[in-house]
């Protein structure tokens, strides 16, 4: 039984994102992938059949397995972003579960932030759509790491290669221009389940994996090496008794990259520099850390260090500003304004600030830009200058998701207004260039 | 993550040595979150029932802030209907950590004439009250809940940091968006942050982690010989509360407990399980949610979970 235990805890962890229209099928693919994961359990299967029946449906409604509120029931649609579980033998999947409709970008930026991929459904029958471009931009904008193109519906284009070649081979050309790196493209049928879970006979001109087997091996760890580090300090430990009379331990989670006792760091914003004498895993003292493992580290010195510090190698430490320009996603129903005095929560730091440009506007469809639309509102992706009230250590979203994005908050009521990538956007290494633009802003 | 065409046609992420296992990654996120409103809070609290959750929530926050105690108290709304060996359970661990325990008592509600025992005898619906009233009085301004998400459709929809207004109201169409792992706790005074840092674990997630942790948890976990009748398909203990009926016959029978709650609606399962490896190949096989197999209340309608989530239930 030992053996049982092991070999179950033995998995790693993979958070990834569906983003599909309405009726691309997404709700059959993430109800096949419960389902034949066997995630699906009898009671939930029997209120599902239940419920269909006392709305006069014939079989078994599977999107009711995701919808869980009230009012998604009732109306039908999904309004918001939930999250499912399943696993299978070799991994633990933690699936974003996004609506696909057009007004609700800030859900699928929600569920693409914490993603290390994107599943992107396409009917067979339309092809690449606009819609499946906002999605491949969101990807992008999000810096997800791995990208795949299901290519539905396969049975109804009667599971030939030439319709999927044609898309796939479009969806990646755009992907590509978006700095998209890589793309798995699969042909699917969610329906009669060709390659989701079991291969599909259908098709046998595809060689590749199922969307199920690419979801267990893709890989959700990268080289740390070459990350720069950096820890955001949460929380100050300082025991204080007499078994740990000199205890002042800095606790965090690692935000990015490697850390080993003895290496020299810089506290910022205040400069000062030590080095590490102790790291503590979870009270545990250990010689090297890396993301994201929360720790508590100790310092040679005695130095100022409290919450909202981040803790970085000497030698790679990032600049501080007081004038932060990002990609924003606005998420909240109230606008965001120029002039609009916000909170900025970066890491474990929460500073002042007021917005003092916002540059352009991004039409996802065919990304053109819409320069000083004066003010961004629900779901608009947009430029945007943010003046801090306190220098901040921030990088590039490029070089680091933890580091290099913030939200804004509005300081009478809390609400989350935005969420911020700093620096360029898009991740190509030849940019879309947009003609219209004279303001060097690279989307 | 930077890194992306560095890893292509690496393929084996077990060959990693910075691949994370799922229980490290998600006791990771969890500690974040502790260390997040320790940070942020004035007055946060744990809900703790002695149930399998709030124990491991506990051994979470012990990790959290070792080798420093908790820099938090623990709530416990008695229904009246508990398990003893769960508040012997609940006791023993206040006083081996040197916690300040807070408890909302059900009981003294119905005393007092302001809640009415129901005519089923069960009273988790009427630990909202005690629980939100509590939280006003004490001004605690962070709640933590062993909630996850895989436990009910309603839940799923949950954040992680999820507001509550002055009635403890929870409304999910005016939710905030979480993005990355920066959370938002601000809000008014009156107000509190529910906070659920086992939101994306699963049962067996839970399980597993008390394995690998050796986590002692109360006995009615594991199978043993019980007294017990049957109502509404579930296997439900004897006792003061109103069961058995004079149509209820007991009888002993090996069980044991998936999830723990009031007696009155939570239901043991039939189980030779006496060892934790065991629990888990239990689990493992079962085709049945532990709420499906163990609580009566959420069968009663279709958004039984989300219209107590509404009113300030966990």
């Amino acid at each position: 039984m030992t053996t049982t235990t092991e070999a179950l805890s033995a998995t790693t962890l993979l958070r990834f994102a569906t983003a599909g229209s309405v009726d691309d099928g997404k709700s059959t693919l993430v109800g096949r992938l419960l389902h034949d994961s066997k995630s699906v359990l009898t009671d939930q299967l029997e209120a599902v059949e239940r419920a269909s029946a006392s709305r006069g449906q014939d079989g078994p409604d599977l999107a009711l397995l995701t919808d869980g509120l009230r009012a998604e029931r009732e109306q039908g649609i999904t309004i918001d972003v939930a999250y499912r579980y399943f696993a299978t033998p070799r991994r633990r999947f933690i699936l974003a579960d996004t609506p696909g409709h057009v007004q609700y970008t800030r859900n699928m930026v929600t569920g693409a932030s914490t993603a290390e991929l994107t599943v992107i459904l396409v009917d067979a029958r339309n092809g690449v759509v606009e819609q499946t471009r906002r999605h491949a931009a969101i990807a992008a904008l999000l810096r997800v790491p791995h990208v795949v193109l299901a290519v539905n519906k396969m049975d109804l284009a009667d599971y030939e290669e030439s319709v999927f070649a044609a898309i796939a081979e479009e969806f990646t050309a755009y992907a590509s221009e978006l700095g998209i790196p890589e793309v798995t493209a699969i042909p699917i049928s969610a329906l009669a389940g060709d390659n989701v879970v079991e291969p599909s006979a259908n098709m046998d001109w595809y060689g590749g994996p199922t969307v199920l087997e690419h979801l267990e091996t893709v890989p959700v760890a990268h080289d740390l090496a070459h990350c720069h580090a950096r820890l955001p300090v949460q929380y100050v430990i300082r025991p204080q008794t007499a078994e740990h009379p000199d205890y002042r331990g800095y606790a965090g989670q690692i935000a990015a990259g490697t850390f080993r006792v003895g290496d020299p760091v810089t506290v910022l914003p205040s400069g000062r520099t030590t080095t590490i004498s102790g790291i503590d895993l979870l009270g545990k003292p250990v010689g090297v850390a890396w993301t994201t493992q929360s720790v508590t580290v100790l310092l040679a010195d005695d130095i100022d260090v409290s919450r909202g510090d981040l803790i970085v190698p000497t030698k790679d430490a990032p600049a501080t500003t007081q004038d932060v320009e990002a990609t924003v996603c606005h998420v909240a129903d109230q606008p965001l304004t120029v002039g609009h005095r916000v909170l900025l929560k970066h890491g474990t730091r929460t500073v002042k600030a007021i917005v003092k440009d916002i540059p352009s506007r991004l039409t996802l469809d065919d990304l053109s830009l819409h320069p000083h639309p004066g003010q961004l509102v629900a779901n608009d992706i947009g430029r945007v200058k943010v003046r801090t009230a306190e220098p901040l250590p921030v990088d590039s979203y490029a070089d680091s998701r933890r580091t290099g994005s913030f939200i804004l908050i509005d300081p009478a009521d809390g609400t989350t207004l935005t969420a911020g990538m700093v620096g360029e956007s898009f991740a190509a290494p030849d940019p879309v260039k947009d003609e219209a633009s004279d303001d060097g802003w690279d989307f | 993550m930077t890194t992306v065409a560095s890893v292509h046609g690496d393929h084996e992420d077990t060959s990693s040595p910075y691949a994370l296992s799922h229980l490290d990654a998600l006791e990771s996120e969890a500690v974040h979150i502790f260390r997040e409103v320790a940070g942020e809070f004035e007055n946060p609290v744990i809900l703790f029932s002695g149930g399998k959750d709030s124990i491991v929530m506990l051994h979470l926050a012990l990790k959290a802030f070792a080798p420093a105690a908790i820099p938090f108290s623990l709530l416990h709304v008695d229904t009246g209907h508990n398990f003893p060996e769960v508040l012997e359970y609940r006791d023993r661990v206040v006083a081996a950590h040197g916690l300040r325990l807070h408890v909302a008592s059900v009981q003294d509600y119905i005393d007092r004439g302001v809640l009415k025992e129901r005519p089923d005898g069960t009273r988790n619906p009427l630990q909202t009250l005690p629980l939100t009233e509590k939280i006003q009085s004490e001004k605690f301004d962070a709640v933590f809940g062993g909630g996850r998400r895989d436990e009910e459709k309603a839940r799923a929809k949950e954040r992680v940091f999820s507001l509550r207004d002055e009635f403890s109201q929870w409304d999910p169409r005016r939710q905030r968006p979480e993005l990355w792992n920066l959370y938002n706790g601000r809000h008014a005074p009156g107000e509190h942050v529910r906070v659920f840092p086992l939101s994306n674990w699963t049962e067996l997630d839970v399980w597993q982690y008390i394995a690998r942790e050796g986590i002692e948890l109360p006995q009615i976990y594991f199978a043993h010989e019980r007294e017990v009748f049957q109502r509404a398909g579930m296997w439900l203990t004897a006792g003061e509360w109103g069961g058995p009926k004079e149509t209820e016959t007991v009888v002993r029978r090996l069980v044991r407990y998936r999830t723990v709650g009031d007696m009155s609606c939570t239901g043991a399962v039939d189980s030779d399980a006496t060892t934790l490896d065991a629990v888990i190949a239990e689990i493992a096989a079962s085709r049945l949610t532990e709420r499906g197999a163990t609580r009566a209340d959420d069968k009663l309608s279709e958004a039984a979970m989300e219209d107590r989530k509404r009113e300030g239930y966990f």
